[in-house]
């Protein structure tokens, strides 16, 4: 299974996303379908996924072994394949290998009206230039080797914490949220 | 989502200029005040929302304060700015440069390895590789970098890497980092660069290939003699899993759970190994006063380098023509034999640190810095004011007689740091002391 990190060097051309396009996505995104999310708490798919519960996603585990014998990740039960995961989910995460990108973009290109996919990502070292341009014609917003969780960390601050250049600089001061923002 | 700074909208960030990055990068208003300037953090630990978060934190998944020892927020906004300046993934800063080079070596040695640096070193250097690290079976082999076959050599014999300084102190010697980062590139092993004299203003070497660089941000960063610090820059550019030979980034953390570091970080993991290993067991952690006081020189940086290296040309050309003076060594002259890679490697310029070689040996190099009023007799460089020392009765003492002469040395060498005063009066006070040498 990739994680957040192997190959991201093995990479061909480097992919360039600007700060809004990536912001755009995780500010409209509200469910996610993580295919290859993994039980263990130690792996890096459990690690992205908490952290985006964290900040108010709903992550949907694909996972047919954990699915078969009926185990929950992190709350959530586990789905066997993407067309058992309940609508509207908004987004696909690939957390599986850049061969097996293909099979999962393609489920995902097939079940885009039932289950209002508007988005396939793909994690730090996935890469599938093919089934980019597959979901691409379909109208799904593509992203490459990138995790959600470091782009989330990069574009509202908390990726500086450890240490890390965001690439974002700002002198605005953001006002605190309304009432209606801390209830909705 | 809405009470945290929203992305800017249009180009990616990086592309911002080095002078606004000098300013702004990992300090933008206090979320919660609104304070411009970035608040000194004076805390030894940090409040958890609930067990939850704090097993979270503890686990590494997500991203947070603990404790000072492991990071804190004014450390991690000058960390961002050094990752910034340098056009690296991520930085940790150490409470000394000579921390943050236990901190860089410490996840890449293991006990009875090896690595290799350079013969042209701040003394301080040579004797922390060649005196302390063997207590910890951390062995270091010397090597001339300028011997390309004997770089070469002590590669070939299972150094894991290269440590060089980009312009080396005290001699105005410039490396040719290009070349050496396909050396270890070729070797499997990473090259570690001191920028400390040169700044990311003057030489930035993660655009000629090195892996690592480290900082004493004593020096030029904070620019006035105010603090002891020191950083860790990480390209994130090598690949631990693909490598195999850095067992600390690749293979399972046991205080971790069996996390490995580079599966789960990827790029980032040698600066959270840095942080969440290196800073929580050697302790040797930047004080938030100090990172304060680093910010804040970091926002003049280039305007100070600008003048610190129009100074240092001048004085440099003026020494040449005196007649007590035997040789100047800066790699801004152009009689330099490093005038070649000066511009290739420093073309905002050759630095303020240099040396020259005073008429009369060790007796008229004490004399000189004795007989200055201006310039600082003391044992640091890189600061506003201008500074004097003979490295041979002082930084490089320590050191063997063949020792001292491989670093540049000798018994006749005088070393400056040109501050940021009036040049003439730098001249003037030089002129009388060497008259009274």
């Amino acid at each position: 299974m990739p994680s957040t990190g192997a190959n991201i060097r093995a990479v061909a051309s480097p992919l360039r996303y600007s700060d809004s396009l990536i912001a755009g996505i995780l500010r409209r995104v509200r469910t996610i379908a993580m295919v290859g999310a993994s039980p263990n708490w130690k792996r890096p798919s459990n690690f992205a996924m908490k952290y985006l519960q964290q900040k108010g996603y709903r992550v949907i585990p694909v996972n047919p072994r954990a699915a078969a014998a009926g185990a929950s990740i992190l709350g959530e039960r586990a789905c066997a394949s993407l067309a058992e995961v309940p609508a509207p989910v908004e987004m696909v995460d690939v957390f599986r290998g850049s061969e097996a990108a293909l099979e999962f973009t393609r489920e995902a290109i097939r079940l885009r009206e039932d289950k209002g996919f508007e988005v396939v990502w793909m994690q730090l070292g996935v890469r599938n230039d093919k089934a980019a341009a597959e979901a691409e014609a379909a109208g799904l917003t593509v992203i490459m080797n990138r995790c959600p969780k470091i782009e989330y960390g990069r574009l509202w601050g908390e990726l500086g914490w450890g240490g890390f250049d965001r690439g974002v600089i700002s002198s605005r001061w953001p006002r605190p949220a309304t009432r209606d923002e801390r209830a909705g | 989502m809405s009470e945290e700074t929203p992305a800017p909208e249009g180009s990616s960030a990086s592309d911002w200029g080095f002078e606004t990055r000098m300013i702004h990068a990992g300090a933008g208003p206090d979320p919660v005040s609104g304070s411009r300037q970035t608040p000194i953090h004076q805390t030894s630990a940090y409040a958890f929302h609930d067990a939850d978060h704090a097993a979270s934190l503890f686990n590494l998944q997500t991203f947070g304060f603990i404790y000072s020892r492991l990071g804190n927020p004014t450390v991690a906004a000058l960390e961002q700015r050094m990752a910034s300046l340098e056009g690296g993934c991520g930085a940790t800063c150490a409470a000394s440069g000579h921390a943050a080079q236990v901190l860089a070596f410490f996840p890449l040695i293991e006990a009875g390895e090896r690595f290799a640096a350079s013969t042209r070193l701040y003394g301080g250097s040579v004797t922390q590789f060649s005196r302390t690290f063997p207590k910890f079976d951390w062995q270091c082999d010397f090597v001339d970098t300028e011997d390309l076959s004997a770089v070469e050599a002590v590669l070939a014999q299972g150094a894991k890497a290269l440590f060089v300084e980009s312009l080396a102190n005290p001699g105005g010697v410039v490396t040719d980092l290009e070349t050496l980062a396909g050396l270890t590139r070729a070797a499997g092993a990473l090259l570690i660069v001191d920028n400390t004299l040169a700044t990311p203003w003057l030489c930035r070497p993660f655009e000629w290939g090195a892996d690592l660089i480290v900082h004493s941000a004593t020096k030029f960063l904070s620019g006035n003699g105010t603090v002891i610090g020191g950083a860790v820059v990480d390209s994130g550019r090598f690949d631990w899993s693909a490598s195999g030979r850095f067992p600390g980034l690749s293979e399972p953390e046991p205080a971790y759970h069996g996390l490995k570091f580079s599966e789960t970080f990827g790029e980032l993991a040698f600066t959270v190994h840095s942080h969440a290993v290196g800073l929580r067991d050697l302790g040797a952690s930047m004080a938030p006063m100090n990172a304060f006081l680093t910010l804040l020189g970091t926002e003049t940086l280039a305007l100070r380098m600008e003048r610190h290296c129009r100074n240092a040309l001048a004085v440099a050309e003026w020494l040449t023509e005196h007649p007590k003076v035997e040789w100047v060594s800066y790699a801004g002259l152009p009689t330099s034999p490093y005038r070649e890679l000066a511009e290739k490697y420093l073309p905002n310029g050759a630095g303020s640190v240099f040396t020259f070689g005073v008429r009369g040996g060790y007796e008229a190099g004490v004399r000189v810095v004795e007989k200055c009023e201006l310039f600082s007799h003391l044992a640091n460089i890189g600061d506003a004011r201008s500074l004097i020392i003979h490295p041979a009765s002082t930084t490089h003492r320590q050191l063997s007689d063949e020792q001292r002469a491989a670093a540049g040395a000798g018994p006749e060498v005088v070393r400056l740091s040109i501050g940021l005063e009036t040049v003439d009066d730098l001249v003037r006070d030089l002129d009388i002391a060497l008259a009274a040498a």
